[in-house]
């Protein structure tokens, strides 16, 4: 049972990743503040059922997955099938070791960073099927088990695994595309097979 | 290109690691077939190119999506909470 007097200085500091994730989400600023608010509000009210102890940041993501789901996902909704078959493992890896850079250095990886900017990463990841992006934001941007995740999505697990499976190629085939379109690598005419 | 992997068929500890690169760098990999994951990175370059790869792709993702709410968000939650 945890009180609600020590709601704010547990629970306000995880604020920045909580609206960071709304933002990924809702793609609008103004949603994403509205979103954080909510689950705030929800969590405080309900921070009497909240396990001293458990893991407080998967309680808030959950509230934030919920309130999310049930108050915008109407407005946005969009199909989560996405032609992801002919993105073989290892998509981007592939592709862009053909980069004249990544031939002649060891340590090409150093360039992803400097390869997609800020904005591009965001924008690869906003595109995303809405439950693909949510798995990759839980599990590759924020680092919660696969297991948490199953919880705050509420979710088995196997289906957490499919999402990220399919959620992670299709990232790779996105960003793939910012590189193309930076002219740093071939257009993927022709699978590394 | 320097993966050996075009024209010849994969060794199974290569198949292995590199079908779980995503898992391992998630820490979804029971220590066992971690430390035999590991073992097989640090003598296999091309299986170890990949990773290092996906490392730093996770890393660069992690780095890239992160934003400042803006400064009022704070004390418009806070008030909200006074307000209930």
């Amino acid at each position: 049972m945890a009180d609600q007097a020590h709601f704010a200085e547990l629970a306000m500091e995880h604020m920045g990743s909580l609206y960071s994730a709304a933002l990924r989400m809702t793609r609008n600023p103004a949603d994403a503040e509205d979103l954080v608010q909510e689950t705030y509000l929800k969590a405080y009210r309900g921070f009497g059922g909240f396990e001293a102890g458990t893991n407080l940041k998967a309680w808030l993501y959950r509230i934030l997955t919920n309130t999310y789901i049930n108050a915008y996902r109407a407005k946005q909704r969009r199909p989560d099938e996405t032609d992801l078959d002919e993105v073989e493992d290892l998509y981007l890896y592939r592709r862009l070791g053909g980069l004249e850079a990544a031939r002649a250095s060891r340590s090409a990886e150093d360039e992803l960073m400097d390869l997609f900017s800020e904005a591009e990463v965001k924008a690869a990841v906003e595109e995303l099927p809405e439950n693909f992006r949510m798995a990759v934001l839980l599990a590759d941007v924020e680092g919660f088990s696969y297991k948490e995740i199953a919880e705050i999505m509420d979710i088995p697990i196997g289906t957490v695994m499919s999402r990220l499976h399919r959620g992670r190629k299709a990232l790779e085939k996105l960003l793939y595309d910012f590189a193309v379109s930076h002219r740093l690598a071939e257009p993927a005419a022709d699978p590394a097979s | 290109m320097t993966m050996s992997t075009d024209d010849s068929p994969l060794k199974p500890q290569c198949e292995d690691a590199l079908h779980e690169i995503y898992h391992l760098l998630a820490g979804e990999i029971d220590d066992t077939k971690r430390e035999q994951i590991t073992m097989h990175l640090d003598e296999c370059a091309p299986c170890a190119e990949p990773y290092d790869f996906y490392a730093e792709l996770r890393r660069c993702i992690q780095q890239r999506c992160h934003d400042a709410a803006p400064p009022e968000l704070l004390a418009r939650i806070e008030a909200a909470i006074q307000r209930l």
